[in-house]
This record gives structure tokens, C-alpha cells and sequence, in this order.
């Protein structure tokens, strides 16, 4: 009898605990459902310290912070390699040295500071770090400009300008380098890119805002203004356009200029460069004025189809997650190689295995390309350094010296671009074949061959 | 003694009470009905319900239309299995990211496409029987009911 008893009361416990559970489970997920936000500081438009913003956005903040991960996708991504720290330079760990994965990578930019130093990209976190302590900053003196992509620099522009974020930028263009990195203290943070009151994304490069508005003037859209007249889709684009560009310091006052007043192809960035002549060095080689492409991400991606897609950088880069009932974006900013299931599989629905397989094709073919192209580049630029130690003179080189900073800078703006023609895979080979031809086309000017030499963009007329 | 009748008495109405107040406070009874607002009581369905009130098909099918079978027993049974299948998901929290429908769910929604769209559709139809072989409505129209 007791033993009876005992059994229906065990029993009765441990279905009373499952039940009691579910409904605790029950009550924590409707708590989830009432999306808490506690704003436990007041924001302000002088605050710049991300810890601060965390306070009121720990998620956001939290995926912010891993931007420290350093990882290898099959193209990109960096890897930790460790480093003795010196006087000059206190990194422990950097990234692996392109330069000594592809010795090419010297003879492409002899005569510049890229040929001294340049290492794989690492994450948001090391962006200020990276660019101060470089080699290159030991070869040439560097402007302020360089903050502007290297720092959070709204608040120093504001105060330097005192509340004109314009007056600041022009200021801060023209300090030293070093003068200009004491008044940054961060990397890119919050107030880069979110307006402090409503959390809204917004310009706050000037460089940007001029860039963007000489394209729009170039599409037919006079005096565009991108904070009043950007969608909120556009703008999932635009904060990180701010500074994933090609760009040049314009004039002694080291204006940093986006050149996209003909377009943003590279071939219009070239013409764009014709008509306001700029080099960034004369080529050590060859004595040829050329140009460097940066980081032309937001220029690359704009040729391509998720850009006609509307699909915008945040989309796979900072893809939506969730966190409990919140819907939120991913602030680890990062190749979405590394994040299938969500950059991906939102629109794809497809295995992730498949969907890896399919970019890696795209970039084992666009990575062949740059290689050949490469080897082309560096063929030209040979000759061209031999033709010059047999005395050939300036004018039968010149024909040779145009078709290597065409063919260079094609190459460049793919080499550079950190997608392996991902972001516009068509685009990606369409440029680099022409850089092909056109070192092709350098070598035989140089043995007295008439060339077609530089061609125009194939016009395109869309059918009615 | 007399007692243990008692005990089992008092223990059965515990249980019944408790589960009966998780069931209530749960609105489990809910998943009885049509109105597709009670399918986002758990929160995880709010995305998609969000983007089903800006489909296309917002004003003519609702989500047992298109998630559940035609017939009394059928969609019962149906909305039974995958209640239970969600509820435990949810509960334990084990299920990928992004959500992604079964294979029954998916033969369930494809032939709800043809319901309406079948004189439409009729001439195109394959039937090889063969996994994967058949055309799908929804590999293409994914937007139709809700992009999420």
C-alpha cells in the first residue's frame, strides 16, 4: 500500500515538474516576445565611445567587438601571424605579407610605400592599429587624409570644425599624419554610421557625400543630397561605400576625393584621372605615371547583379540574426563565407556546401585571371625597363607608358577589390582580360607595332 | 485506509489544474482555429506573418490555405503533427536557421498552389513521380505567400 503510494506520488512529481517547466519555458519565450530595450544612457552626438552606445545596444555591441577574428576564407581573410613587438611598432600579431605570398605584387608598385608593406586586410577592430604602425608610414610622409577611413573621425571633425563636419574634414586633410592620429581614439565606431537619437544610418564622410553627389550629377541628378535623399536600402549600402572606394588626395590641400564624376567602372575612374591628371607615383621601372587602386568594393559590387538586385552590403555582411524574439543585424562584420546559413540562405535556398561551391568557382576562375593578367602586367613592365636602359626616348615609350597604367590600374582594381570578382564576377573578367590585351598591345608598340590602343567602353543601349 | 484514494484524487486535480493553466496561459486552444495573427503566438512565426500581411496572397488565403491539406481530418491531423513538431522545436530550442520546410510541409504547400491554380497550371504539369523531378510552383513564385 505504501509502496503504491509512493509510486503515484513520484510519479505525479515528475509529470508536475514537466509541466511546470513548459510553462516557465512558456513564460520566458512570451517574455522574449516583448522585444526589451532599456535605454540605460542617454546618447549623444559627441559620444564616440562604442562601450557607451553598448550599454543600450549589448547585441550589437557584443557582434561589433569580434570584428578582432582573424580568419582564412579559400581567397581572403587573414591570418594571425606572430610578430616581435618593436619601439615603433608594438603589434604582436598581424596579418601574412602579400607581398611575400606574390613577389609580383613589388615589381606592379616599385617606387611606391605599397612595395615595402602590405598585408592581408584584417577586421574593423584593427583598422586604426594597422594603418599606424604599417612600414609604409616609415617610407612616406602620409597626410591626416588618412583618418578619414582609418578612424572614427566625426567627432574630431566636429570639433575641429567646430560643428561643420565639412571645415573639420578640410583641416584634418591637411595635418600630418601623425599630428591628426592624436585626435582619434577609435576605430570605426557607432556614431560613424547611426545617427545617436534614432539610430538611423547616415553619411558622415564628406568624401562620400561629394563622391556620390559628382555620380548622381552624372546620371542626370543635380545636387544630390545622400542623408535626405537616400532610401534606407541605399544607405545599407552607402555607410560602407563611405570608405570601401577608390579615392585620391586632391591638390596641396590633400582633399580626399572620390573620382566618380564620369562613373564608377574603372575605365571611367581612368578617364576621370585624364581629365584631372593625377598619378599616384612615377613607376621606379619604368618612370611611368600610374595609379594604385585601393579598395574599390562599393565601385565593384555597383557593376554587379546583387547591386541591380538591390541587394546592399549589409545584406550578406551584416545579414539579419536573431537573438531570442529580437530580429537584429549582425554587427560582426565579415565575409559571408564564413556566415552561409544566414548572408546567404535567406534568398539561396540551397546547401551551404553548394553555395560555397558555386562562389568558389567564381573566384578560382577570377583568381586564374589575375594571375595571368599579373604575370602580363609585369612582362610590360619589363620591357619597358629594358627599352629605357637601351636609351629609347620619351616619345616612342609613351605609347608603351599609357597601355601599362591602363593595364596596371585594370589589374589593380581587381587585385585590390577584396572579393576575387565576387561582388561583379563579369565585370572582374571583363577587366582583366582588357588588361591582358592592353600590356599585349605596350609590348608591341615597343617593337614599332602600330596599336588600336586605349578603347572606349562598349556603349550599351538598352532595348525599348 | 482510506487514503490513498484521496491522495490520487488531490494529485490528479494538481496536475490537471497545472497543465490546464498552461494550456490557457499557453492559448493552446488557439491552434484550433484560422486566423493567422494566432500562428505567430509563438514569436518565431512573427517574421513570417509580418511578410504574409504584405504578400500578394494576403487577401485570399490565409495559412492553413496553403500549410494544411483539404478535408476535415486531413488538416486536422496535419496541423496536429506540425503543432506538436513546432511546439517541441520551440520549446527545446533545436531547429536551423534559417527556418526551412519539410518535406511533407513542402508536398502539402505545392499541391495547395494547384487548388486554385490548377486550370492555369494543368498544361505545364509534369508527373515523373521521380523526387525533385516535378516542377515546382513555389521554387520560383518563393514570394507569393511570404519572402521569410
Amino acid at each position: 500500500m505504501t509502496r503504491k503510494l509512493l509510486l503515484v506520488v513520484l510519479v505525479t512529481a515528475v509529470v508536475t515538474v514537466g509541466l511546470v517547466a513548459l510553462l516557465v519555458n512558456i513564460f520566458e519565450r512570451k517574455q522574449e516576445a516583448r522585444n526589451p530595450f532599456y535605454r540605460v544612457v542617454e546618447l549623444t552626438d559627441d559620444i564616440e565611445d562604442p562601450a557607451v552606445w553598448g550599454k543600450n545596444f549589448p547585441q550589437q555591441y557584443d557582434g561589433y567587438k569580434r570584428t578582432v577574428d582573424q580568419v582564412r576564407t579559400r581567397y581572403g581573410g587573414s591570418e594571425a601571424v606572430p610578430r616581435t613587438p618593436t619601439q615603433v611598432d608594438p603589434r604582436s600579431v598581424v596579418a601574412q605579407s602579400r607581398l611575400e605570398d606574390d613577389p609580383r605584387l613589388k615589381t606592379l608598385w616599385a617606387g611606391y610605400a605599397f612595395s615595402k608593406d602590405f598585408r592581408e586586410e584584417r577586421g574593423h577592430a584593427y583598422m586604426l592599429d594597422d594603418q599606424t604602425f604599417t612600414e609604409r608610414q616609415q617610407v612616406t610622409k602620409q597626410p591626416g587624409t588618412c583618418m578619414n577611413c582609418h578612424g572614427s573621425v566625426y567627432v574630431p571633425f566636429k570639433k575641429l570644425g567646430n560643428g561643420d563636419i565639412i571645415k573639420g574634414f578640410e583641416q584634418m586633410n591637411q595635418m600630418p599624419y601623425f599630428e591628426a592620429r592624436k585626435l582619434v581614439s577609435h576605430p570605426v565606431t557607432c556614431i560613424d554610421c547611426h545617427d545617436s537619437q534614432t539610430m538611423a544610418l547616415r553619411v558622415t564622410r564628406p568624401g562620400f557625400i561629394e563622391g556620390i553627389r559628382a555620380f548622381k550629377a552624372s546620371q542626370g541628378i543635380q545636387n544630390y543630397d545622400v542623408n535626405a535623399q537616400a532610401t534606407r536600402q541605399e544607405m545599407r549600402a552607402y555607410v560602407c561605400g563611405q570608405c570601401h572606394v577608390e579615392y585620391y588626395f586632391k591638390g596641396p590641400e590633400k582633399r580626399l576625393t572620390y573620382p566618380w564624376s564620369k562613373g564608377l567602372k574603372a575605365d571611367e575612374i581612368l578617364q576621370y584621372y585624364e581629365e584631372n591628371p593625377h598619378s599616384d607615383w612615377t613607376h621606379a621601372d619604368t618612370g611611368t605615371g600610374v595609379l594604385k587602386a585601393q579598395h574599390p568594393e562599393f565601385e565593384m559590387w555597383n557593376q554587379g547583379i546583387h547591386a541591380r538586385s538591390g541587394v546592399a552590403c549589409a545584406d550578406c555582411h551584416m545579414p539579419y540574426m536573431r537573438v531570442g524574439a529580437l530580429k537584429i543585424s549582425d554587427h560582426h562584420v565579415r565575409s559571408p563565407l564564413l556566415n552561409i546559413n544566414n548572408a546567404c540562405q535567406t534568398c539561396h535556398k540551397w546547401a551551404d556546401t553548394e553555395l560555397k561551391a558555386r562562389v568558389e568557382t567564381i573566384q578560382t576562375r577570377v583568381y586564374g585571371l589575375r594571375n595571368r593578367a599579373m604575370d602580363a602586367v609585369v612582362a610590360l613592365i619589363g620591357d619597358i625597363k629594358d627599352a629605357r636602359a637601351k636609351g629609347m626616348a620619351d616619345a616612342q615609350l609613351a605609347e608603351a607608358r599609357k597601355l601599362q597604367r591602363y593595364s596596371q590600374f585594370m589589374l589593380d582594381f581587381v587585385e585590390a577589390e577584396n572579393s576575387t570578382g565576387f561582388h561583379a564576377p563579369q565585370e572582374a573578367e571583363r577587366l582583366l582580360a582588357e588588361s591582358i590585351d592592353y600590356a599585349r598591345q605596350g609590348q608591341l608598340a615597343l617593337r614599332g607595332v602600330k596599336v588600336p590602343g586605349i578603347q572606349p567602353l562598349p556603349a550599351h543601349t538598352p532595348v525599348k | 485506509m482510506k487514503a490513498l484514494p484521496i491522495v490520487v484524487a488531490v494529485l490528479i486535480g494538481i496536475l490537471t489544474a497545472v497543465g490546464g493553466y498552461t494550456f490557457i496561459y499557453a492559448k493552446g486552444y488557439s491552434y484550433a482555429l484560422n486566423d493567422p495573427a494566432i500562428c505567430a503566438n509563438c514569436h518565431i512565426m512573427e517574421n513570417h506573418y509580418a511578410a504574409w500581411l504584405k504578400s500578394s496572397h494576403h487577401t485570399v488565403a490565409v495559412c492553413n490555405d496553403c500549410h494544411t491539406p483539404p478535408g476535415f481530418i486531413a488538416k486536422y491531423a496535419t496541423k496536429g503533427l506540425n503543432g506538436f513538431n513546432h511546439s517541441l522545436a520551440f520549446t527545446t530550442g533545436r531547429f536551423p536557421e534559417p527556418l526551412r520546410i519539410t518535406e511533407r510541409n513542402f508536398k502539402v504547400t505545392e499541391k495547395a498552389c494547384r487548388k486554385c491554380h490548377h486550370d492555369i497550371v494543368e498544361a505545364i504539369e509534369t508527373r515523373s513521380g521521380k523526387k525533385g523531378d516535378d516542377l515546382s510552383c513555389i521554387r520560383c513564385h518563393s514570394t507569393v505567400g511570404h519572402l521569410e
